[in-house]
Formats: structure tokens, sequence, C-alpha cells
């Protein structure tokens, strides 16, 4: 039995692996047609779908950790070695079904989407790509596999962000993630140097049972701690390494689900609850983590409520709620973030297809191009309205469990981040329904006709829509508390539908329905205007509607003043004066000494007489000293 | 008697006197003098090795048959040499033949 | 007693005449200089008991060298009619004179293999013996006269001047 798993284990990853290499190798030599990607890749991935769910739902069964040790990739000295291994826990199990899922989904929604596309294979290889590196990333054992992987789901981020790398949009802003995520990855490797430093390992078990045996010291590991989180700071894209993410939504709309909804940015996340051990030993880690994450929720929901593309609003959703996981983990631990993260998967990558489908049909992102499409695209209006409640936390869909849990959480222990969080939930609602309303309600003022998807597309929100409204119910027993941390043992029925005895429950409903309420009333009836409240509000609306001004403080003052004209126009000045004078003076001095030393060739015999004897004269002195 | 001694330690004056005349003199026939008096200055060290190391054999003192054939010979040809040079520069100047360089 | 002073007289004026050599910016006194070098040093030969050197040297070194050059000083007459030393002067004085005393050091600290048996008087048949017989050099000897015969047709060559 044990053989079986470990194949499995292999399998997991590696067939998304093989099925790039194949795709990625067919689409240079082959010119295989844009079926054949898609074939190789889809099928790989139902193949890992298929062992990731077998995975977990014996991970449900009998939990218990897999420890796989893999082969020593390399061992400089024979002092350190770097393995490459799994560790399969009940956390591994979640992100694989998660990961493996969402692929799945989005992948047969590309086949949709993308269709006519000219670089389909290269599409699909890099998802595969991505697949693999998501997958390895959540199953090894060692920080510095996981380092590798975490850097390659950073560049399949880019490839795929720059998809159409002929739009400059588009390339600048996969640059744009790959440095500010790369920025991020310095604390995290910053991070798994001290840890080795201290620990003398890279393996994540070992680094945890030297970290509650008091091996490495505590200031090393609030160090530590603070690093791996500035690393899940520029994967998540928390405050205020957060610029990138919507500009990452230049990318094919797929991509976005996949990559920048649901696993890549999650990663962070995962991160932090992997490590969750470490943090836990570090009070002050622990509080940074949960007020960068309220602060994110807070500020990113406040961006959205004036953003008109669709996609935007949707990538400040995501910040925002990323903000909510991290800040879960710091209040309460890894199990209510990570059931959040799991839920925020299906319906954000829903939302997400959903944008797509409607921008297939109307050709833009803009809201204000759009409306009315209830009437030519039902399938989407339903699937997307299922998205937006779960989002919002309307019970009894998935959004409310997860949610409710990092409510009861902070409520408990933090009443300024509570209240923080509070607000994101009105705000948040405020924002999912005043697209819901701009796009699907009212009439349509767009330019063609719109139609609904092709059934390919809309089988995969469908799915995904049922996901949004059930996942929820996994925890009712409390099995994912139990999972990844303690958990309550209680009954189907009571989790369900005892959570209506908490006060909470009934604050955080209310405040859903308010916000649902002012959208409606503002964006569907229109008793107040859109408009006069935003010049009403100038300043505040242009604070907000230049995202805090955060994308010119980075471009133009970090990075025009004080970096180009400050120290770069040092090391110019530098290179100037001093490497370039030495180098030219080098040369200067050389030339003249040859042109000194020219003269000694003037052609005349005698001098050349002279030498001889002179150079004799020294041998035989010389050799009569010496004897 | 004068030792083997005194007679290389002429030949050694002699060697460097006409050594230091061919560097330094500027007419190419003085250059040429003074190759002749190191000649004359090895000659007088190899009779006198054949004198004292030799004196049976006379080894040395055939040496320097050969030495005055080729030196004669040598004059000769450089004579020539300087002879066309001065059809041509109108000059046995040292110092103006010097395109043996680059 | 004889042989050391004359051997003395002998080397000072072949020593001094060789200086003359070098020293005299005249040409022509230069030659002549040359000549008395080359008389004093058949003279070195005579005390060597080299008698057939001797006279080889005068008749030709004396007889045809130093004629020849006389008669080319004649022919490059220049109006600087010198010979003055050029500006490695001193330099190549210091390099000789170290050459020089290198010989001597390496002449006075060497254990040379000293014959006890007298020299060979007259020289002129062992000479002719050396030379000339069967087992001798009768083939340097020719090639010498070849040797001789290229030099005069190389003079030849390069004086004969353009068609």
């Amino acid at each position: 039995m044990n053989n079986i798993s470990e194949l499995v284990f292999w399998l997991i990853p590696g067939l998304p692996l093989a099925a790039f290499v194949v795709v990625f190798i067919g689409l240079r030599t082959l010119r295989a047609s844009a079926g054949f990607g898609a074939l190789v890749s889809i099928g790989a991935t139902i193949a890992s779908f298929g062992l990731s769910l077998w995975t977990c739902i014996k991970m449900f069964y009998k939990p218990e950790i897999h420890l796989l040790d893999g082969f020593t990739w390399f061992s400089p000295g024979n002092t350190i070695t770097a393995d490459v291994g799994f560790l399969i826990n009940p956390l591994t199990a979640i992100m694989l079904v998660v990961v493996s899922t969402i692929s799945l989904l989005v992948q047969i929604y590309s086949i949709g989407y993308m269709r006519g596309d000219g670089g389909l294979n290269r599409y699909f290889s890099f998802i595969s790509l991505f697949t693999f590196a998501m997958l390895s990333l959540v199953m090894s054992d060692n920080l510095l596999v996981m380092f590798m992987s975490w850097e390659l789901v950073g560049l399949c981020s880019y490839l795929l962000i720059g998809f159409w790398f002929h739009r400059p949009e588009a390339a600048n802003a996969a640059k744009k993630a790959f440095f500010i995520t790369r920025i991020g990855d310095f604390g995290f490797l910053a991070a798994i140097l001290v840890l080795f430093n201290a620990a003398g390992t890279f393996d994540i078990q070992g680094i945890h049972q030297a970290a509650a045996a008091g091996i490495i010291s505590g200031s090393a590991i609030t160090w530590a701690a603070l690093g791996i989180f500035f690393g899940a700071m520029g994967k998540s894209a928390q405050f205020p390494l957060h610029t990138w993410l919507p500009d990452a939504m230049e990318g094919p709309t797929p991509v976005s689900a996949l990559i920048h909804a649901a696993t890549m940015v999650a990663a962070g996340v995962f991160l932090v609850a992997r490590m969750y051990p470490l943090f836990e030993l570090s009070e002050a880690a622990l509080t940074v983590v949960s007020i960068v994450g309220g602060i994110t929720a807070l500020l990113a929901a406040t961006i959205a409520l004036v953003m008109w593309d669709i996609k935007r609003v949707l990538a400040y959703s995501t910040i925002s709620q990323l903000g909510y996981m991290m800040a879960g983990i710091g209040l309460g631990g890894p199990a209510i973030a990570i059931f959040h993260l799991f839920t925020h998967a299906f319906f954000k990558a829903l939302l997400f297809m959903g944008a797509g489908s409607v921008s297939h049909s109307t050709g833009t992102f803009d809201m204000r191009k759009m409306g009315g499409l209830s009437r030519y695209m039902p399938w989407t209006c339903v699937t997307f309205v299922i998205g937006a409640l779960s989002l919002s936390g309307i019970w009894p869909l998935a959004g409310f469990f997860s949610k409710e849990a990092i409510l009861a959480n902070a409520a408990n222990n933090q009443p300024v981040l509570f209240a923080i969080l509070l607000l994101t939930v009105l705000l948040t609602a405020f924002y999912m329904f005043r697209v819901v309303f701009t796009t699907f309600g009212g009439r349509y003022n767009g330019q063609g006709k719109p139609h609904e998807s092709p059934m390919v597309m809309l089988l995969p929100m469908i799915a995904l829509a049922i996901l949004a409204i059930s996942s929820g119910w996994l925890n009712a027993t409390g099995t994912i508390d139990s999972l990844l941390g303690d958990g309550i043992e209680q009954s189907w029925i009571t989790g369900i539908f005892g959570v209506f005895s908490h006060l909470l429950t009934w604050v955080s409903l209310m405040l859903v329905a308010g916000g649902i309420f002012l959208a409606w009333t503002i964006y569907s009836k229109k008793w107040f205007s859109a408009d006069r409240i935003s010049t009403r509000f100038a300043p505040a609306y242009a604070l907000l509607a230049n995202k805090y001004w955060f994308d010119e403080f980075y471009n133009d003052i970090i990075g025009g003043t004080i970096l180009n004209k400050g120290l770069f126009g040092a090391f110019e000045k530098l290179d100037n004066l001093i490497v370039d004078r030495a180098v030219n003076g080098t040369a200067t001095l050389i030339h003249n000494t040859s042109a000194l030393l020219r003269k000694a060739q003037n052609g005349k015999l005698q001098t050349y007489l002279f030498f001889f004897t002179a150079g004799l004269a020294l041998i035989l002195f010389l050799v009569i000293i010496i004897r | 008697m004068p030792g083997l001694e005194h007679y290389l330690v002429l030949s050694a004056l002699l060697f460097g006197i006409g050594l230091t005349g061919a560097i330094i003199k500027r007419n190419a026939i003085a250059v040429l003098m003074c190759i002749e008096i190191m000649l004359a200055g090895v000659n007088i060290a190899m009779v006198a090795f054949s004198r004292f190391i030799t004196p049976v054999q006379l080894t040395g003192q055939l040496f320097t048959i050969f030495i005055i054939i080729v030196a004669a010979a040598e004059v000769a040809v450089g004579l020539s040499i300087i002879l066309a040079l001065y059809r041509h520069r109108q000059t046995v100047d040292t110092e103006k033949i010097d395109l043996l360089k680059w | 007693m004889g042989m050391q002073i004359a051997f003395w007289i002998l080397s000072v004026l072949v020593v001094v005449a060789a200086t003359g050599v070098i020293w005299q910016n005249n040409l022509f006194r230069a030659a002549l200089c040359l000549i008395l070098c080359f008389v004093a040093a058949a003279g070195v030969f005579v005390t060597l008991s080299a008698d057939f050197l001797a006279v080889t040297q005068l008749i030709i070194n004396v007889g045809a060298v130093a004629i020849l050059l006389i008669m080319s000083i004649m022919l490059t007459r220049n109006i600087t009619n010198g010979s003055p030393a050029n500006n490695l002067g001193l330099p190549a004085l210091a390099a000789t004179g170290i050459l020089a005393a290198a010989i001597i050091i390496a002449s006075f600290a060497t254990d040379w293999l000293i014959s006890p048996s007298s020299p060979i008087e007259p020289t002129t048949s062992t000479l002719a013996d050396l030379l000339f017989n069967s087992e001798g050099f009768v083939f340097l000897i020719q090639l010498a006269a070849i040797l001789v015969l290229t030099t005069v047709i190389g003079a030849i060559v390069l004086l004969k001047g353009e068609e």
C-alpha cells in the first residue's frame, strides 16, 4: 500500500510536468495543432486531479503525515544536503485538491475562451508548468525546493501575464509582477538562510522541531518569520507590495482566474500556514501578520469601490480577501485561513470566469459599456450572482462560513482589527453588487449584440458555482478545523444552522444586506446618483480612483528620484570618475610607456650591439657572482 | 716569463677596447677597424692557449690561421658593402643608417 | 727576463695603439694606429713562440687588411672628416668594462692545465704537417679557399653598380 502511495505522490506533480515538456517540445518541433496541447495538458491535469482527490479523501478518513524521502539534489561538501522529498499532511492534501481542481476547470474554460488564439500550445504548456510548480510547492518537504517552486510559480505568472507579449501593457505588467514579487522573495530567501544557519537543515519538519526545542533563538525566529511573511506579502499582494496584482489583469482571464485568484496568490498564505509553528513562537510576527492583513483588506476594498474595469474590481477584491486570510492566520491560526482560501478559490475563480464570459460576449471589460446582460446571458448572470453572494458572505453559501470563522477569532482578541474587518464586509458586499447591478441590471448600452457563452465555458462555471455554494458545508462538522488545527466536533445540523445562535452572525448578515441594499439603490434604482456622490466627496474620490497614488509613489519617487537620480546617479558618477579613469588611464599609461620603449628600436646597429654587450655582461657578471 | 693569465688579461683588454670602439664609433669603417682589434685580441688568446696548454699539437695556432683568413675575407666584404652604401647614400655615418626598425 | 720586458713593452704598445684607434677622431690616424697595433700584436706572437703566425699576421693583417681600410677611407671621404663618438659612449664603456672584468676574473679563477713541455720551434713544418697531411685539416683549407673565392665574387657583385 505504501508503494502505491509513493507512486501516486510522484505522479501528482509529475504528470503536469511531463505535459509541459511534451507540449513545449511539441509546439517547437512538431508544430502540432492547437488541440494537441489542450488535450495533453488537460489529460495530465485530470489525472492529477483524480489522484489529488483520492489523496485528500484518504486524508479525511485517516489523517496522517506521509513523508517521502526523494533523492538528494545536491550536496556541496557533503555537509549541506538539499533533498527533494515530499511532506503530505492534511494541509497539503487540501491544497492539492484546490490547485488541481481550479487548474482543470480553468483549462476546460480556456478551450472556449482562447479559441482561435495563435499561441494556444504555448499557453497550455505554461499552464501545465504552473500546475506542476504549484503542486510541487505544496508538496515539498524542505524550504529549498519550496523556494525553487516559488520562483517557478513566479516565472509562470510572468510568462502568462505577458502571454500577449506584443502588447506593451501586458509586457510591462508581467515585468512589474515579477519585480515586486521578487522583492518579497528576497525576504523569503533571507529567512531560509537564517533558519538554515540556526537549525542546520532546510527540512521543514526539522526546522519546526529545532524551533520547538529552543535551538533557534527567539530573535532569529522572529526575523525568520518576518522574512517569510515578507515573501508571502509579495506573492499574496499584501500592502505595500500589492500594486502588481491589478496590473496583472492584462493577462488572459483564465490566467487571472487560475493564478491571480485561486492559486498563486494563495501560495503566500500557504507558506505562512506551513511555517505556522515558527510563527506561533513569535508574538511579534503574528501581530505584524494580522495588522498587515487587516490594512490590506480595508485598503483594497476601498479602491474596489471606484473601479470601472470588472477585472480590476475583482483583483482588488482578491487582495482584500487575501488580507482577510492573513489576518485570520495572525489572529487564530492556519485552519481558518486555509478554509477561507479553500472557499475563496472557488468563488473567485467563478467570478473571474464570469467576467471573462461577459467580455467574450461584449468585447470589453468596462462596466460602463455594459448593462442588462441578464437578459442575454442568463447562465453567466446566475453563476456570477452566486459567486458574488458567496464572496459577500450570505448564509448558507461557502464564503459565509469561512468569513465567520475569521471574524469570530477577531472579535475575541482584537477590537480594532475586528472593526476594520467588519467595515470591509460592508464594503465588499457593496462593491460586488455594484458590479452585479451595473453589469447585469438596467439596459444594455454597449455595442453589438451580446450572446451567451458556449457550453465549454459554462460548464466549469456551473461546477464552480456548485462548489461555491457547498464547499463551506465541508467544515460543518469541524472536519477541516480538526485537520488543520484544533477543532470542535459538532453535528452537521449544528454546524450549518447553529451559527444563528451567535450575535456575530446576525451583525455580519445585516451588514451584508445593507451593502447589497446600498448598491441596489445607487446602481439599480438610481435613487442617488453615483456621480453626484463622487463629486461631493471629490478629494476622497480622487484618492481612491488613483489607488492612493501607490504606483506613482513607487515609480516616480522611489524609482525616479531616489534610485535613478540618487543611487544610480552616484554609481554612474563613480563609474565615470573612477572606473573609466582607471581603465583609460591604464591604456594611456601603456601607450606612453610603449612610445618610450619604442625608442630602443631606433634602427641603428650600434644600439643593438650595445644591448647585446650589456646583456652579455650582465649574465656573465651574475654567473660569476653566483659562483 | 709571463704566465697564461697575463696574456689572457691582455686579450680581454683588447677585446673590451675593440668592443667599445665598435659601439661608439660613428664612421662605419672605424667600426670595422675596431672589429679587427677584437679579432686580434682573440688571436692572442688562442696562441697563448696553444703555447701553454698544447705546445706540441699547436691547435691554437691552427685556429688562429683560420681566424686571420676569415677576418680578411670579412673585411673585404664589409668594405664593399660600405662602399656600396656610400654610393647610395653619400654617407657612411652609422647614425644615418637606421632602416633596421619597424 | 728579457721575455718579460719584451712582453710588457709590446703589450702596453698594443693596448695604447688600440685605445688610439678608438680615441682618434681623424680616421686616417686611426688606421695608422691600427697598423701599429697589429705590428705590436705580431711581436706578442713572437714572444709566444708563434713565428709563422707573427709573419702571417704582418703580411695579411698589416699588408692587406690595413691597406684596404686606408684605401676605402680615402674612397669615402666626407665633409665631416672624422669619427667622433656617438652618444652611447659612457654606457658602452661601462658594459664592456664589466664584460672584460668578468673575463679577467674568469681567467684568474680557472685552473688551467698548463702543460710542462716546451714549445716547438720552428712551427712552420708542424703547422704545414697539420694542415696538409692526409689526416690533417686539408678540408678546412679548401673551405677557406672557397670562402675567399666567395668573398671576391661577392665584393665584385656588390660593387658592380647599376647597368
